[in-house]
């Protein structure tokens, strides 16, 4: 008997898209709250982890010194204070603390972890292989040319985030807000100063 | 595996395409692929490690050439085969047309039998270990000397974790490298952090 006909025929790739499709079919029917927890997650993605989270941390930071200190000493237990979480295999977060003399970098080489409910999920150059590659070996040339040009006696610490520990970078409050109230010095707090790519 | 995926130190790649307002998704699909593999880990198919090695596993001419998240959707299809939630064939039936998936799993490891316990300012070596399997040493700290800054709470062994294999938790420590003991002067002068496990250290 002849080999069945799909067999011997070089089938195009599926698109994307109709790849996502299939495998969505096939999770839609492990159960009846699938479409519901895909909504869910999909509103968590977008509208709850967002750098906002990340940069009320640092105001209250900023504000409150005794909530400083117990950021740097147990990063999870206080966010947790401002009702922020973390994933449970998440442990671990510490928190960065950038001055004059230092700047701190997160990274991720190997693929895209990041505290991603506190700085949201990471923008795309961060996930690309330029910056996953280059980062952690060229860490001054890369940080020139994305706009900080730091001066030479600035000591740069990169940090690859290779377990489940993760790490934002507390920035630098910047010294014309001095008397300023927290809701207004965490809008000036931008994701890439929570990555260590920008200061403020 | 001294894999694709392994990019710290690489060279060749050119500027970083940085935007301050870059986003993390550019189409609907992405925002669904993000979804179902994290419903997917939800369901308990499969766990954080399995998912990083399954994309790990994808053909590197594949790799590179996908986006992010082609590479999620891949490494999220790939389990989902591989667990028994869906045939190969189902799954292009259902695609209609051929689903690329990432190459099959070699074995994973236990925990070093003898682990030892370090202390903040201890010197510490990374093995020198080959590992066939999912592994997050990254291939530039092999064989190099840092100082140990902390140790995390334990976690689930990747190496194992990722295979199904039976492990105890073990800690990481937070250890220093200097970038110029990483690439003796081929670098920009920096300090580079890692969360390293401990079966992967041994004393200086």
């Amino acid at each position: 008997m002849n080999k069945p006909e799909r067999d011997r025929v070089v089938h195009r790739t599926a698109s994307v898209e109709e790849r996502v499709d299939a495998i969505q079919s096939v999770l839609e029917e492990r159960g009846p709250n699938v479409a519901k927890d895909l909504e869910e997650l999909r509103h968590l993605a977008q509208e709850q982890w967002i750098p906002q989270n990340g940069a009320r941390v640092v105001a209250k930071a900023w504000t409150d010194p005794a909530f400083r200190e117990r950021l740097l000493a147990n990063g999870r237990a206080a966010i947790a204070e401002l009702g922020l979480s973390m994933p449970r295999h998440h442990r671990h977060l510490v928190a960065l603390e950038n001055s004059k003399a230092v700047q701190n970098v997160i990274c991720c080489t190997q693929c895209s972890c990041t505290a991603f409910t506190l700085i949201g999920l990471p923008p795309d150059w961060y996930k690309d292989f330029g910056y996953r590659a280059r980062v952690v070996r060229e860490s001054r040339t890369v940080l020139k040319e994305m706009g900080l040009d730091l001066p030479a006696e600035v000591e740069i610490r990169v940090w690859d985030t290779t377990a489940d520990t993760r790490y934002m970078v507390l920035p630098e409050r910047p010294p014309h807000t001095a008397g300023w109230p927290e809701e207004k010095l965490a809008a000036i707090v931008t994701r890439d100063s929570l990555i260590g790519v920008a200061r403020l | 595996m001294d894999g694709i995926h392994d990019l710290g130190g690489r060279q060749g790649f050119g500027r970083v395409r940085h935007a301050p307002d870059a986003r993390p998704f550019h189409e609907a699909w992405e925002v669904r692929v993000n979804s179902l593999y994290a419903l997917a880990v939800r369901l308990g198919i499969f766990n954080m490690d399995e998912y990083r090695h399954a994309i790990e596993r994808m053909d590197p001419r594949h790799y590179l050439a996908a986006g992010y998240y082609e590479r999620s959707l891949t490494g999220l299809a790939t389990l989902c085969v591989e667990k028994g939630i869906v045939t190969r064939a189902e799954l292009e039936r259902r695609a209609k047309g051929s689903f690329p998936l990432s190459a099959p799993s070699a074995s994973g490891r236990t925990n070093l039998p003898a682990r030892e316990r370090f202390e903040p300012g201890d010197r510490v070596r990374v093995r020198e270990d080959c590992v066939p399997g999912h592994v997050r040493m990254p291939a530039y700290l092999r064989g190099k000397t840092g100082t140990v800054l902390g140790e995390s709470p334990a976690y689930p062994f990747p190496d194992a974790h990722a295979h199904g294999v039976e492990s105890q938790d073990e800690p990481t420590y937070d250890v220093r490298f200097r970038s110029e003991d990483l690439w003796p002067n081929c670098a920009d002068r920096a300090l580079v952090h890692a969360g390293v496990f401990q079966s992967y250290l041994e004393r200086a």
